[in-house]
C-alpha cells in the first residue's frame, strides 16, 4: 500500500501544479471566433496588458457556432457572430447584456454602426469587422464592364465554365434575387420559381461552388469568383489582374460583432476585451490581419498603407449602398432550402 | 460396493470442477468483453439512439429540435410538399442524390477491384520473405492524413497541375484537360483512398491459394481464363466480397473527397447530411437521412453475411 501511494505521489503533485497554474495569471478568457480571423498580435497585447490567459478556438459558419453554444456549458466567453446571428442569439437569450454603450472606449465607435437593426443602441455587441460580399473578375480574361451580376448568371463566352460561386445558400439566392430585381427574404413563390430557373440555367456555366475563394482564384482554377472584399484583396495581392466588382444590381453587406455569452465563466475579462478592441490602435490590428474595415473612428491612422487605398475596402462613390440582409422567416428558409437542394441535386 | 460410490463422487467432483471452470471462463470472457461493449454502448448506441429520436421530432427554428413528434423528416425523403398548396407529391430529389452516391461508390469499388486483384495476386505469388515489404508499401499511404492526400491529388490533376502541364509541355494537348471538379475526379479520389482496403483482404484470400490446384487445372487442359474463372476467383471470393464491402461502405458516405475534388456543385449523401445540420437548420431530416444511409449499408452487409454463409456450406 505504502509503495502504491509513493508511486502516485508525483502524479498527485503534477495534478496539483496543473490545477494551480492558472492562478498565476490574473484570469482567463476563452474566445470563439471564425477561423484565421483573429490577429495574434492583438491577443498578445491583451495578454500583456491585463495579465490574462487567452485561449482561441475557431468555427467556420454562424450555424456551427450557434449549434455548439446552444448546447450550453461551452466555457467560451467571447463569440463573434454575424449581424443576423446577433439578432437570433439575443432573441434566444444566449448573449449577456454587457452595455458596451456605457464603456469608456465606446466614444470611438463610428456613429453609423451604433443604431444597427441587429442590436439597436449597442447593448450587447460591438463591431469586429465589416465587409461586402460581391465577386472578383480577372480583367485580363474579361475586358468588358464588370459591375453587373450578369457575369454570374448569363456569363460571356470567355467566363463560361470559369466561375466559382460561394457554397452558401443565402449568398447565391440573394444574388439571383437582385439580378431579377426582386426583394430579399422573398416568400413570393412565383418570383422564387423564376430565380430557381435562373440559377438552374446558370449552373452549367459554373465550375465550382466552394468557400475557398482565394485558392481557387490564385491557382487559376477559375477566373471569376463570388467573394468577400477582404479575401478579394488578399487574392489580388497574388494575381494583380483581379478586380473586385460593385454590381449595379446591389450586393450584400455584413458585419461580424463581438459579444459575450450569457453563461461566460470570465465575465469581467470579457468586458475588458470588448472595451479593449474599441481602442483605435487595437481595432487597426484586427483589420491589418484580416483585411476588412472595422468601424472604429481613428483606426485608419494605425492601419497598413495598402488598406487605405485598396479598392476592395474603399468603395467608389457611385457604388450602390451595401445591403445588410435581415434574417428570413422560417417559411422562407424552407423555400430557400428546397431551391438550394434542387440546384445541387 | 465401495468402488462405484467412489466413482460417482469422483465424477461429481470432476463435473463440479468442470462447471466451476466454465463459470470462471464465462466470467473472464465477460470481463474481457466489457471494455469493448462499453465503448460501443457509449459511443455507438447512445448517439444512434439520439439520431433515431431526433429524426421523429420537429426542427427547431434555429437548429436543434423541438419536442413535438413528427414523421415529416421521413416523408420529406420521398415526397415533396408543393410550394403552392402544400399537397404531397412523389419527389426524386433525394433519391437522385442517393442514387448518384451509390453509383459512384459502386464504380469506385469495381475500379478498385480491377486494380487491386492483380496487385494482391502479384504479392501473393512473391516469395514469403518479400511479401511483407510489398504489404508495407500498400499500407504506406495511411501514414498521411486523408485530407492531405486528397489535396495532393487536387494539385496533381488541376488545370495548372503536374498532369496538365506535363502533357502540354510535350505537346500532347493544347488546352488543359478538365479533370478536376468532375465526377471523374471524385472517382479517382475514391479509388486512391480506398484501394488498400481492397488489396489487403484480397491478399489474405489469395495467400491461402494452393498453387498446386492451378497446376492441376493446367494439366487438365484448362486455359488461362478457365483457371482464373474456375479456380482462382472462387478461391478468392471471400476476399473479393470483404474488399468490396470495405471500399463500398466508406465510399458511400465519403465527405472530404467529393467536397474537395467534386467542386461542390452536386450533393453527395455525406455533404447533404452535413448541410441539414448547418444552414438548412433541419436536424430531424439530417438524422433521418443518416439513418436511411445506415439501413442501406446494413442491407449490403446482410447480403454479404448471407453470401458468406452460402459460400461456407458450398465449399465446406
Amino acid at each position: 500500500m505504502t509503495r502504491k501511494r509513493h508511486r502516485l505521489t508525483p502524479v498527485v503533485v503534477a495534478m496539483g501544479l496543473l490545477a494551480g497554474s492558472p492562478v498565476l495569471a490574473e484570469g482567463k478568457l476563452n474566445i470563439y471566433n471564425w477561423g484565421n480571423y483573429t490577429s495574434p498580435e492583438l491577443i498578445e497585447k491583451f495578454k500583456a496588458e491585463y495579465d490574462v490567459d487567452v485561449t482561441l478556438d475557431g468555427y467556420d459558419s454562424n450555424e456551427t457556432m450557434l449549434a455548439k453554444v446552444k448546447e450550453g456549458g461551452t466555457g467560451y466567453d467571447i463569440v463573434v457572430p454575424g449581424d443576423y446571428m446577433i439578432k437570433v442569439m439575443i432573441g434566444e437569450g444566449l448573449l449577456a447584456e454587457i452595455k458596451p454603450n456605457e464603456m469608456e472606449n465606446f466614444k470611438n465607435l463610428d456613429p453609423k454602426w451604433v443604431d444597427v437593426w441587429w442590436d439597436p443602441g449597442r447593448s450587447y455587441s460591438v463591431p469586429w469587422q465589416w465587409g461586402t460580399t460581391s465577386f472578383t473578375v480577372d480583367t485580363a480574361v474579361y475586358k468588358g464592364d464588370i459591375n453587373t451580376l450578369a457575369l454570374l448568371f448569363e456569363p460571356p463566352d470567355e467566363l463560361k465554365g470559369r466561375i466559382n460561386m460561394l457554397n452558401d445558400m443565402n449568398d447565391v439566392i440573394n444574388a439571383g434575387l437582385r439580378y431579377l430585381g426582386y426583394e430579399r427574404c422573398n416568400g413570393n413563390v412565383e418570383e422564387l420559381k423564376q430565380v430557381t430557373e435562373l440559377l438552374l440555367n446558370a449552373k452549367q456555366h459554373w465550375r465550382t461552388m466552394d468557400y475557398s475563394t482565394i485558392e481557387k482564384l490564385t491557382s487559376g482554377d477559375v477566373d471569376l469568383s463570388q467573394n468577400w472584399n477582404g479575401a478579394a484583396m488578399r487574392a489580388r495581392e497574388q494575381r494583380p489582374t483581379l478586380q473586385y466588382a460593385y454590381p449595379k444590381e446591389g450586393f450584400t453587406g455584413w458585419m461580424d460583432n463581438v459579444a459575450v455569452l450569457s453563461d461566460a465563466p470570465n465575465m469581467e475579462n470579457a468586458k475588458l476585451f470588448v472595451n479593449f478592441i474599441m481602442a483605435p490602435e487595437n481595432a487597426a490590428m484586427i483589420s491589418n490581419f484580416a483585411r476588412y474595415a472595422n468601424g472604429i473612428k481613428g483606426s485608419e491612422a494605425f492601419m497598413d498603407e495598402a488598406m487605405l487605398s485598396a479598392p476592395e475596402i474603399v468603395m467608389p462613390a457611385d457604388a450602390p449602398t451595401p445591403d445588410f440582409v435581415q434574417p428570413c422567416p422560417q417559411e422562407t428558409v424552407d423555400l430557400y432550402n428546397k431551391i438550394w437542394t434542387r440546384l445541387k441535386q | 460396493m465401495l468402488a462405484p460410490v467412489q466413482d460417482t463422487s469422483n465424477e461429481t467432483r470432476l463435473a463440479r470442477a468442470r462447471r466451476l471452470r466454465d463459470v470462471e471462463e464465462r466470467r473472464t470472457r465477460r470481463f474481457l468483453l466489457a471494455p469493448a461493449l462499453l465503448v460501443i454502448g457509449i459511443f455507438g448506441l447512445f448517439p444512434l439512439t439520439i439520431s433515431m429520436l431526433y429524426s421523429i421530432l420537429t426542427p427547431g427554428t434555429y437548429g436543434g429540435v423541438t419536442w413535438k413528434l413528427s414523421g415529416e423528416a421521413y416523408l420529406q425523403f420521398l415526397f415533396e410538399r408543393d410550394i403552392f398548396d402544400g399537397s404531397l407529391s412523389l419527389s426524386s430529389t433525394y433519391l437522385q442524390i442517393y442514387g448518384r452516391s451509390i453509383g459512384l461508390a459502386l464504380v469506385a469499388t469495381i475500379g478498385a477491384l480491377i486494380l487491386g486483384f492483380p496487385t494482391a495476386y502479384f504479392i501473393a505469388s512473391k516469395p514469403r520473405e518479400q511479401r511483407n515489404i510489398w504489404l508495407f508499401l500498400i499500407t504506406l499511404p495511411f501514414w498521411t492524413n486523408l485530407l492531405i492526400r486528397t489535396y495532393a491529388i487536387l494539385l496533381i490533376i488541376r488545370d495548372e497541375g503536374i498532369i496538365n502541364l506535363g502533357l502540354m509541355s510535350v505537346g500532347v494537348i493544347e488546352t488543359p484537360l478538365n479533370i478536376l471538379y468532375t465526377d471523374g475526379a471524385v472517382f479517382i479520389g475514391l479509388i486512391y483512398s480506398y484501394l488498400p482496403f481492397m488489396v489487403l483482404p484480397l491478399y489474405a484470400s489469395l495467400e491461402k491459394l494452393d498453387f498446386k490446384l492451378v497446376e492441376a487445372a493446367y494439366d487438365l487442359y484448362a486455359n488461362r481464363f478457365q483457371v482464373l474463372r474456375r479456380i482462382i476467383i472462387p478461391m478468392a471470393k471471400p476476399g473479393i466480397v470483404a474488399g468490396c464491402i470495405l471500399v463500398f461502405i466508406p465510399g458511400l458516405g465519403a465527405y472530404i473527397t467529393p467536397e474537395l475534388l467534386g467542386g461542390g456543385k452536386k450533393l453527395m449523401i455525406g455533404n447533404m447530411i452535413a448541410l441539414q445540420f448547418g444552414s438548412s437548420r433541419n436536424w430531424p431530416f439530417g438524422s433521418a437521412a443518416a439513418l436511411i444511409l445506415m439501413v442501406v449499408v446494413m442491407a449490403a452487409l446482410l447480403i454479404y453475411v448471407r453470401n458468406a454463409g452460402k459460400q461456407g456450406a458450398h465449399h465446406g
